[in-house]
């Protein structure tokens, strides 16, 4: 018996919009309009400067630990190929398109500033929290999207994550579970090249990470992470798919421009001459040049833009800065939805010794006589 | 003798105990070049080579398994969990199989690997990055659970650990990384595993904690009346716990307040009070304290410090446990 090809894949790569600012006419016919290409552009534009200022906020101690987005705004493309109903379970990296699927900006400022109200996602939306163990929400959305199946919903769950994230088990599991489960999900990879100091290639010995989707029955694209048309085309095709029961990976071919957290100092693993030429690539930049090429943008627009952006950038901030402490009865009232004695307690007397709280077991100890209760030094 | 911070004593038992045994192999997250998050392992990966200092794909149930089968086949491995809220994915190989494998196999296979994992609270960092887990592990059969809270600690028990034959679970207290400094001797030396250590000796009250609540309790003593004499006990090793030292101490003092960052019920509070009750009944002048974290998550940091059992809430406690 001749040995046969037991399996064989191909995985395409899509650009539309180039570094320069050219555009594939073709592939681009019936992506986005003029307008959405405008309202794309001013978007990204706000959240960069967003993300200057978090970054800024964290230097000058007004925000804890952030990580930039820089360079990764163009994921924004994904939330105009999503619905209204459609489900967004993140990681941390693609703020710009859960704005523009209705997150108000200032809750992540508020997450980032230790406030777990930037986690408090308003009624109406379909959104998760951020997920800080990586890897693992992918799972929620692989269960979202199959809830959606089995109660017939119009709805599609997308979720987010990085190339490092395709290392933990979870992820595997994830997409397995979406394809053995005809689930509607949408699996976006931003492969911005770098898990903190991890390069890619220490990541995996794959050629690509899209193909790892290939392994579970997903259809599988790789597509130019910068490029708006390319992410939009990719990401409205899959929920065309989605729909029909057939999930999807999609691998964004990005750079995380900034370190990867403020935490970090990416001088200390990176070559200066590869962020070089990664900023050429910003998608900012190519967004911009098309709009010029074809007249629809201006020097004077682009300045008026700016002026705008810093008033909502700063009212963002207002608004996470301004808001009212928290209570610290919250952290005990939001654990269940009825509180146990015991938590109630805690909260109440703020105490967890045991001396102080039940008056009778000192006055046992002492009979019957009155005693003064037990001063604390500290307070004295 | 060096004046060195946690973290520099840490990365001095590394450096040692990778220089005179050549099994002895680092991994993890950003551990190599970058010398992790920390710094902990700052230089180790440029000293000796990319095969002993091992940066790995971002997989904790990788790490923790693989560092298994590196223990049981000659290499004294010594992975990093990068956070103590990411030690989710590698419980199942950690408790389920590096704990069980010598029991189980009735000694023929052995886990001799040191887990470095930073563990608690108080440095305003995002979320599963100010936990403290270490009941969970100390309610495992078949792990030793150790926690330094001062330099010349860190390295004399890290350097046990690495050279102890079965798994241990080296938790780092980053709160105090970079804190305060103490002379490090240059020479080698061991702080055995199962010994506690009385920080300061006392007659009325005991006091037992351990990692980065030994500070707040010293600094808790501090705040109080100097006629109250307070015997102040670092457990340093959770498991096996130095059950001598502590009814040694209780039955002098007669009072006993354990002090720990994570969460009251069935926290290590519950078994330290339990075993003070069983060993030291007849000695007892007051129920047994506990000043911990409460029963809910370490919040964000902005009411982190509203959570964690800072130095006036153990000062509190003493006194009343003191006062009874
Ligand atoms: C389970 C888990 N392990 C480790 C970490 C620490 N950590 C936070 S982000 C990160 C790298 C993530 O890389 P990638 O998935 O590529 O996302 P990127 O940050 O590049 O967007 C690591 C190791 C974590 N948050 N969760
Ligand atoms: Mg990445």
């Amino acid at each position: 018996m001749p040995i046969k090809v037991a399996y064989q894949a191909t995985i395409e790569y899509m650009q539309i919009l180039d570094e320069q600012g050219g555009l594939d006419a073709k592939l681009a016919r019936d992506t986005l309009t003029d307008d959405q290409v405008v309202m794309l552009y001013e978007h990204m534009s706000m959240c960069r400067r967003l993300d200057e200022i978090a970054f800024k906020l964290q230097r000058s101690g007004r925000l804890g630990t952030y990580p930039q987005n820089m360079g990764q705004e163009a994921i924004a493309s994904v939330a105009l190929a999503a619905r209204p109903q459609d489900w967004m379970v993140p990681c941390y990296r693609e703020n710009a398109a859960l704005y523009l699927h209705g997150l108000p900006p200032e809750m992540i400022l508020l997450h980032w500033m230790g406030d777990e109200r930037g986690n408090q996602i308003p009624e109406g939306l379909n959104i998760t929290p951020m997920s800080i163990p990586i890897g693992s929400h992918m799972l929620h959305a692989a269960g979202i999207g199959w809830a959606a199946r089995i109660r017939g919903d119009d709805q599609v769950a997308f979720t987010f994550f990085g190339d490092g994230a395709t290392s933990e088990g979870d992820f595997h599991e994830a997409c397995n579970f979406a394809g053995v489960m005809h689930a509607p999900v949408v699996f976006i990879c931003q492969n911005n090249q770098w898990a903190i100091s991890t390069p890619r290639s220490k990541q995996t010995r794959s050629e690509t990470f899209a193909q790892k989707g290939i392994a579970y029955g997903l259809k599988v694209r790789q597509v130019d992470g910068n490029d708006i048309f390319a992410i939009f085309r990719a990401a409205r095709e899959a929920v065309a798919d989605a729909l029909k029961g057939q999930p999807t990976m999609i691998e964004t071919l990005t750079y995380r421009l900034g370190d990867h957290t403020t935490a970090d100092d990416a001088r200390r693993y990176r070559d200066p001459a590869e962020l070089e030429a990664a900023r050429k690539r910003d998608p900012l930049i190519r967004t911009r040049k098309y709009l010029e090429s074809k007249d629809l943008w201006s020097a004077d627009q682009e300045e008026a833009m700016i002026e705008r952006n810093k008033a909502q950038v700063d009212d963002i901030v207002a608004r996470a800065t301004n808001i009212e402490k928290p209570k610290t009865t919250d952290i005990f009232d939001a654990m269940f939805a009825t509180i146990p004695p015991e938590l109630a307690r805690q909260r109440d007397t703020m105490q967890t010794n045991s001396l102080g709280q039940f008056p009778q077991q000192e006055t046992l100890r002492r009979g019957a006589t009155a005693h003064s209760p037990t001063q604390s030094p500290a307070h004295a | 003798m060096a004046n060195l911070t946690l973290v520099q004593a840490i990365n001095l038992a590394l450096t040692q105990e990778m220089e005179a045994d050549e099994s002895v192999v680092l991994l993890g997250e950003d551990v190599g070049l970058n010398g992790g998050v920390f710094r902990v392992t700052e230089g180790l990966q440029q000293r000796f080579g990319e095969h002993r200092v091992v940066d790995t794909p971002l997989a904790e149930s990788g790490i923790m398994g693989a560092a298994i089968g590196l223990a049981m086949n000659g290499i004294k491995s010594v992975p990093e969990i990068q956070f103590e809220g990411f030690l989710g994915p590698a419980y199942d190989q950690l408790v389920n199989h590096a704990a069980r494998y010598r029991s189980r196999s009735r000694g023929a296979i052995t886990v001799p690997m040191t887990v470095r994992v930073p563990v608690g609270g108080g440095i305003h960092a995002p979320e599963l990055h100010s936990d403290s887990p270490e009941a969970i592990y100390a309610h495992t059969p078949g792990l030793k659970v150790v926690m330094p809270s001062s330099p010349y600690d860190a390295k004399g028990l890290l350097i046990s650990a690495i050279r102890d034959p079965d798994p241990v679970l080296f938790f780092e207290p980053k709160r105090i990384y970079r804190a305060f400094r103490e002379e490090v001797p240059e020479d080698e030396y061991t702080v055995p595993i199962g010994k506690a250590k009385i920080v300061e000796e006392g007659t009325d009250v005991t006091v037992v904690t351990w990692g980065a609540m030994t500070i707040q309790c010293i600094n808790a003593m501090d705040s109080l009346p100097e006629d109250l004499s307070v015997e102040l006990i670092d457990l340093r090793t959770i498991y096996p716990i130095d059950v001598e030292t502590i009814v040694e101490s209780v039955s002098k003092t007669g009072r006993c307040v354990v002090a720990h960052e994570a969460p009251l019920t069935a926290g290590l509070g519950a078994e330290i009070s339990s075993l003070v009750q069983e060993r030291c009944f007849l000695h007892l002048e007051a129920p047994v304290q506990r000043v911990t974290g409460f029963d809910t998550f370490m919040p964000y940091y902005k009411m982190e410090l509203d959570y964690l059992p800072e130095a006036p809430r153990v000062a509190e406690a003493i006194a009343a446990c003191a006062a009874y």
